[in-house]
């Protein structure tokens, strides 16, 4: 069947002026394969392996993006979690090495981010990984594009709070080694962690994926803004269907470039991830999609009702498209990276409370947001552990992502820069639960694990 | 000739003006590339054209065509947009 002069209008619109893109083409690289015991071999072993897979990455995307007019913004590497890789070499200065190692391989193959820089600690910690921990102020400190992570729950181990302790004074300590504390912008503490993450800075090549893997993540809140625009007096039905049918479309172009760009590395492909993700972009929010819907600003009431709509007719439009829909697959609902979010904090529409209460919703969880550097380490970790309960409780994936802005105030604007945007500086609760969080260990895994 | 076809799409958005069909079809003529069908309409209140055109028997790559029919394009102040066929078959057909 032709294809029709609306048709094709409709598609080119979506990029001309709805910022339809791919987000970012992720290869996932396996590095098991270069544990070594002299540490010199491990690092040019670890380079050689990235070398191998993604000398073309980029110059392919780049051809693939010609070929079909739709951009690919960001092209990224994910290895496996790299604690697992030096487990026989678990000293601090080691692992900034490694992340050194990392970030000059990322800027010599020309991608702007590799993630990996973790490990899986959800229920309980090796001693490399306690090392690895201590050594991500400097490691991030040290490099530009390496990101880090931690899954430290799962809905079948609970929630390590033990680890969830470290990270608040690791935080802080990482805010203190960067400007204006953005080191931690390439943090990111996770339960339930998918393997097959394309998104950043929590991406990693997880254990159960083989050599290597292409992950598409899409995106195009503009585009469903757009069409939730065009259908201003429809019901929750209507309005679900025509964001599935838009969502469809975006996902089918993700499911494309992935196909072909696989094919062209000769890696296979993994999945495409349907995140709606925002960028800094006039018009590429999803907080004004929520707003089209009706929303006078996110955060109002009937905020969690609009999100819920959203996501879920997110997913069944994306879920028809792709072979393999994994990764986080939700929305992104980051603060500093969505101009609608920083206009609802700086209106006093949107507190932290309420953002935590989205993310119950969605599925990525509370992203790139401020609050003040003389936050107390407990209250971070305790930030940390509410929103990761969120997901060990609900059988899904949460993360946090979070910048203690040394010197900065509540109603600060923080500006992080390039895809980081800014961020108006959000109040924490000033009450503590320092010693609730003290008594330490795991909590227990819920009821809804128990299914064999 | 005699090749598969490789079919792309192109769109050209703005205000209609003389000249558009003429010289994206000179243009297309240097580069080898035969025209299989145009279509046009008024949609949105832009002008909007789709040519299909067969790039098979070009020796120039789609990158380099995208790229010299967006400059055609800035000079007659319409965005001129190259897409391989495929995406559309994907996006619009299940």
């Amino acid at each position: 069947m032709s294809i029709s002069v609306a048709e094709v209008y409709e598609t080119a619109s979506m990029i001309l002026s709805h910022h339809l893109d791919i987000r970012t083409v992720t290869l996932g690289v396996n590095l098991k394969d270069c544990v070594d015991g002299h540490f010199p071999t491990l690092k040019s072993k670890v380079r050689r392996k990235l070398d191998s897979g993604a000398r073309r990455l980029v110059a392919e995307a780049k051809s693939l993006e010609a070929k079909y007019g739709v951009p690919i913004v960001n092209k990224r590497i994910a290895v496996t979690p790299i604690s697992l890789v030096m487990e026989a070499h678990a000293t601090q200065a080691k692992y900034v090495q490694m992340a050194r190692t990392l970030d000059r391989a990322a800027r010599e193959l020309g991608v702007d981010f590799i993630g990996g820089f973790g490990g899986l600690v959800h229920k309980g910690i090796t001693h490399s990984e306690a090392v690895l921990l201590r050594s991500l102020p400097e490691a991030l400190a040290e490099s530009e594009r390496v990101c880090a992570f931690l899954n430290v729950g799962s809905n079948v181990c609970g929630l390590n709070l033990d680890a969830v302790n470290l990270l608040g004074p690791m935080l802080l300590e990482t805010a203190a080694h960067t400007c204006r504390g953005v080191g931690c912008a390439r943090f990111c503490a996770f339960v339930n962690a998918p393997e097959d993450n394309p998104f950043m800075a929590g991406a990693f090549h997880g254990v159960g994926e083989g050599e290597f893997g292409l992950n598409v993540g899409i995106s195009g809140p503009g585009v469903v803004r757009a069409v939730v625009e065009q259908n201003r007096e429809c019901d929750l039905t209507q309005l679900s269907e025509v964001i599935k049918r838009t969502v469809f479309k975006i996902t089918r172009a993700g499911e494309l470039i992935g196909r072909e760009l696989s094919a062209r590395l000769g890696v296979p492909f993994g999945v495409v991830d349907i995140s709606l993700a925002s960028t800094t972009a006039p018009g590429d929010s999803v907080a004004r999609v929520l707003e089209a819907f009706g929303i006078e600003r996110v955060g109002a009431h009937g905020s969690t009702l609009a999100v819920a709509l959203m996501m879920d007719a997110v997913k069944k439009g994306g879920a028809m498209a792709s072979g393999h829909v994994g990764g986080l697959s939700g929305t992104f609902i980051p603060v500093s990276e969505d101009r609608g979010m920083i206009e609802a904090v700086r209106a006093g529409a949107l507190s932290l409370d309420k953002l935590e209460g989205l993310t119950a919703v969605c599925s990525v969880g509370l992203d790139m947001f401020a609050i003040p550097g003389d936050t107390p380490p407990e209250t971070i970790s305790a930030i940390i552990a509410d929103e990761l309960a969120i997901g060990v409780v609900n059988n899904k994936t949460t993360a946090v992502r979070l910048i203690p802005v040394p010197g900065a105030r509540p109603g600060d604007l923080v500006e992080f820069g390039g895809l980081l945007g800014c961020a108006p500086v959000m109040a924490v609760n000033p009450f503590s639960a320092a010693a609730f969080l003290r008594r330490g260990g795991r909590l227990p895994a819920p009821v809804t694990s128990l299914r064999n | 000739m005699g090749k598969d076809k490789e079919l792309v799409f192109i769109t050209v958005i703005g205000q209609d003006q003389k000249g558009i069909v003429a010289r994206i079809a000179t243009y297309l003529f240097k580069r080898d590339i035969n025209i299989e069908d145009i279509s046009q309409k008024i949609t949105g209140g832009y002008f909007v054209m789709t040519m299909l055109v067969d790039v098979a028997d070009s020796r120039w790559s789609i990158e380099k065509v995208s790229a010299e029919l967006a400059s055609l394009g800035a000079d007659m102040n319409l965005k001129i947009q190259v897409q391989h066929e495929n995406l559309f078959r994907m996006m619009h057909r299940v």
